[in-house]
């Protein structure tokens, strides 16, 4: 397999042909911001958190999904990606009910992380409140909508490392919803093998084990490196 | 069916129709047929056999005739005149008029030599109205198939490619890429398998151009596919056509029946090794699956949500092989090209959009209809020359490109129809649909109804659509309420930003032109519903 240089935030940084911007750059210590990726399924470019400029390309690109190139020129933290960046985190925040203070994640979201690091300490747009369900209906874990930012981790790790597929959207648009099976409760799925991997990478407290109060829920960082192991460089022991 | 049995049923046609009396044409396309014109179809025929003329006179179904606002329209082929607006008793009399007859149809007849008529060119709609969509006869009277057969028994993929190349033919659903570099790009892929897809899946409110030549001249559309089909090495065709069109489903699908019986479609194309088959695939009616890789999404049976391109379909489209998708008007394009070559094509138009333009004239203007001209045609000559005009009222804008285009202002009424033109005055061709406002229209408002519009479609799949349209809207309303802020103005133009800049497909990317494009020319009537007043 080949190897490709390129620049990113004016560092020399090496990939192999076929990797991503995203990966190279992680491996490089350059942190770029995301909430669907996740290390060892499938990528699909939907937040939008990890689009960057890339030198003769007008367009903005999901680091995520483009592979690198000889002498590509990357600017992952410029000015105007700042700017997008904390705007689709304002959107994510008045989109669904995300309540900090009562919720089992806190100081431990993935999101509550992106908005301390984009310094949002407030949101501009009009919270839209929508009124949605909390499905307890399973016997170890929950599923709280009010929380969920529709990233799709939950699907692909089951679909994609489980195999079950247990997990999926319904509707469209503000109306996507993620459902279990045909939309039965969690509780009732025939797909589902409790295995908990989707717990795992819900990056908010969206998907959380049942029995933790505020703030006490940890999901086990562990699990996602040996995914990306396993998968990745077929080390297969934990 | 060899070539010289096409020529054949192409002369042998051509002589019965000229040995009838008179062929009376009703327009059965939507339009048409939701203002009675199937039972005005019936009264003529009833007419003709209660007069005894079978086999000297014939009624037949026809594609649109174009001023669908005097519907239901008839073309009477014995004289060439129009008639609209015609009840059931009196189309009846065009069987065997007297005198008196004609004196009151004469009250009933178009001009066909008024500018609506006068001042288009008709290529894409060339066979609307001169055939029976449902007869394959018809057809190939008209000289259909003659441009496949000149392409698989005279030509070589390659200069099929050429030809279109020349023409200067650019893809008619909205974007404007260059068709001939296209078919290039898949051609060039060595994969074995390629697939060519058809975008019917028109969504734009207030368009209906592919409809219409779906309707009325179905086969030219499947002409174009195959001759597409010979050029970049593909046996497959897929139509993707929205369920709403049910009259267009059902004629293609007549098409396809009578193509494949004559073997004009599936193995030995013209009794040569060219073979290609078309199935169709019917929308749900999602807007976004206009989009293509959510179109390809939709064909392989998952939920219809578009993906990042690179790569584009002709390198990994359908079920990861390479694929061609054109809009229809673009396939409909292709065969007289073929025929006619793409020199003749390249002399019409403007330097960089070569051809003519199909718009679907909707709105406050006095002859709603569909239009073909030539590309390059001023707006001020659709609107007032063409399109008769706004009755009783100003001028205000015309929105083009649906809720991905702009408002057009009055002071750009004098700007060339064409791609570049239009993107350059904040607006875009998109697909046809040309809406027209008058003073009575709030611009705030109109922007309004297609944000409600791009936030009901967008998919959800990323955040900037689903949650930013979302957030636009609310400010859109609150403005309509006179409840905005000066503050609510500037998020409005960073939402857009985010919007165009960030989302994943082009619905997200191109939802917030409509109010960029009216915060850009009408931007006091923006700052005349603020809470405040106007006072900033």
């Amino acid at each position: 397999m080949s190897v490709k240089t390129l620049t990113i935030d004016g560092k020399m940084v090496t990939g192999m042909a076929g990797e991503t911007i995203f990966n190279a750059a992680w491996e490089a210590g350059i942190r770029i911001p995301r909430l669907c990726h996740v290390g060892g399924v499938s990528d699909v470019g939907a937040c939008r958190l990890c689009l960057v400029e890339i030198e003769g390309q007008k367009k903005l690109l999901a680091a995520c999904l483009t592979p690198v190139e000889e002498g590509m020129v990357v600017h992952t933290n410029t000015e105007r990606l700042r700017a997008h960046r904390r705007l689709i985190l304002e959107l994510l925040f008045a989109e669904r009910n995300h309540v900090c203070s009562v919720c089992v994640m806190n100081g431990q979201c993935e999101l509550q992380d992106l908005a301390a690091e984009a310094g949002l300490d407030h949101v501009r747009l009009r919270y839209q409140f929508p009124k949605l369900g909390v499905d307890t209906s399973h016997e170890r874990f929950g599923l709280d909508h009010n929380r969920c930012v529709l990233c799709t981790r939950c699907i692909r790790v089951c679909d994609e490392v489980e195999g079950a597929h247990t997990w999926d959207v319904s509707g469209r648009g503000a109306r996507s919803v993620i459902i279990a099976d045909m939309g039965e409760p969690w509780g009732q799925s025939e797909s589902c093998t409790s295995c908990g991997k989707c717990v795992q990478v819900c990056p908010t407290g969206a998907l959380f084990s049942k029995g933790r109060g505020v703030g006490e829920m940890r999901k086990d960082r562990r699990f996602l490196k040996y995914i990306v192991t396993a998968r990745e460089k077929h080390q297969w022991i934990r | 069916m060899t070539v010289e049995e096409l020529f054949e049923l192409h002369s042998e046609e051509q002589a019965r129709l000229r040995r009838l009396e008179n062929r009376i044409y009703c327009c059965t396309a939507a339009g048409c047929v939701s203002c009675g014109a199937e039972g005005l179809r019936s009264a003529i025929a009833a007419a003709i056999k209660a007069e005894g003329l079978e086999g000297r006179v014939e009624v037949c179904g026809s594609g649109c005739l174009g001023l669908c606002s005097k519907g239901p329209l008839v073309r009477s082929a014995a004289d060439g005149a129009l008639y609209g607006e015609l009840p059931p008793e009196e189309g009846a009399l065009l069987v065997r008029p007297n005198p008196i007859d004609r004196q009151r149809l004469a009250a009933k007849r178009l001009d066909t030599n008024a500018p609506f008529f006068a001042r288009q060119l008709k290529i894409v709609l060339a066979n609307s109205g001169q055939v029976d969509p449902e007869r394959l006869a018809d057809y190939i009277a008209a000289g259909g198939y003659q441009a496949l057969a000149k392409a698989v028994t005279e030509m070589t993929p390659q200069e099929v490619i050429e030809e279109i190349k020349r023409s200067g033919l650019r893809g008619r659903g909205g974007a404007g890429y260059p068709t001939g570099l296209k078919w290039e790009l898949v051609a060039r892929q060595p994969s074995p398998v390629k697939y060519v897809v058809c975008n019917a899946d028109e969504g734009d409110p207030g368009a209906f151009m592919d409809r219409s030549v779906l309707e009325g001249d179905p086969h030219r559309v499947l002409e174009g596919m195959a001759i597409a089909g010979y050029a970049v090495g593909a046996q497959q065709g897929y139509i993707y056509v929205r369920g709403e069109y049910g009259l267009a489903i059902q004629r293609l699908q007549t098409a396809i029946k009578q193509a494949e019986r004559e073997k004009l479609l599936g193995n030995r194309v013209f009794e040569t090794g060219f073979q290609f088959r078309v199935d169709l695939r019917i929308g749900a009616g999602a807007f976004v699956c206009g989009e293509e890789t959510a179109l390809i999404a939709s064909i392989e049976g998952k939920r219809g949500q578009p993906r990042q391109r690179p790569p584009y379909p002709p390198e990994s489209g359908l079920w990861e092989k390479p694929t061609l998708i054109n809009n229809v008007e673009t396939f409909a394009n292709v065969p007289p090209i073929i025929t006619e070559g793409g020199d003749w094509f390249a002399s019409i138009g403007t330097e960089t959009s070569k051809g003519t333009k199909v718009f679907a004239l909707a709105g406050k203007i006095a002859h709603t209809g569909l239009i073909e001209v030539p590309m390059g045609t001023t707006l001020r000559t659709i609107v007032f020359e063409i399109g008769g005009g706004v009755p009783g009222g100003k001028f205000k804008a015309a929105q083009t490109g649906g809720p991905s285009g702009g408002c057009i202002p009055e002071q750009f009424l004098d700007v060339p129809v064409d791609y570049e033109s239009l993107t350059n005055i904040g607006s875009m061709m998109g697909s046809g649909g040309l809406i027209v406002m008058d003073e009575s229209s709030d611009m705030v408002d109109v922007a309004r109804f297609f944000m409600e519009f791009c936030m009901d479609e967008s998919c959800g799949k990323c955040i900037p659509c689903r949650a930013g349209t979302v957030q636009m809207h609310d400010i859109l309303s609150r403005l309509t309420r006179g409840e905005g802020t000066a503050e609510d103005i500037r998020l409005l133009e960073e939402l857009g930003a985010l919007l165009r800049e960030t989302s994943l497909c082009g619905l997200g990317q191109t939802a917030p032109n409509p109010v960029m494009s009216t915060l850009r020319y009408f931007r006091h009537e923006y700052e005349a519903k603020l809470a405040s007043g106007g006072r900033q």
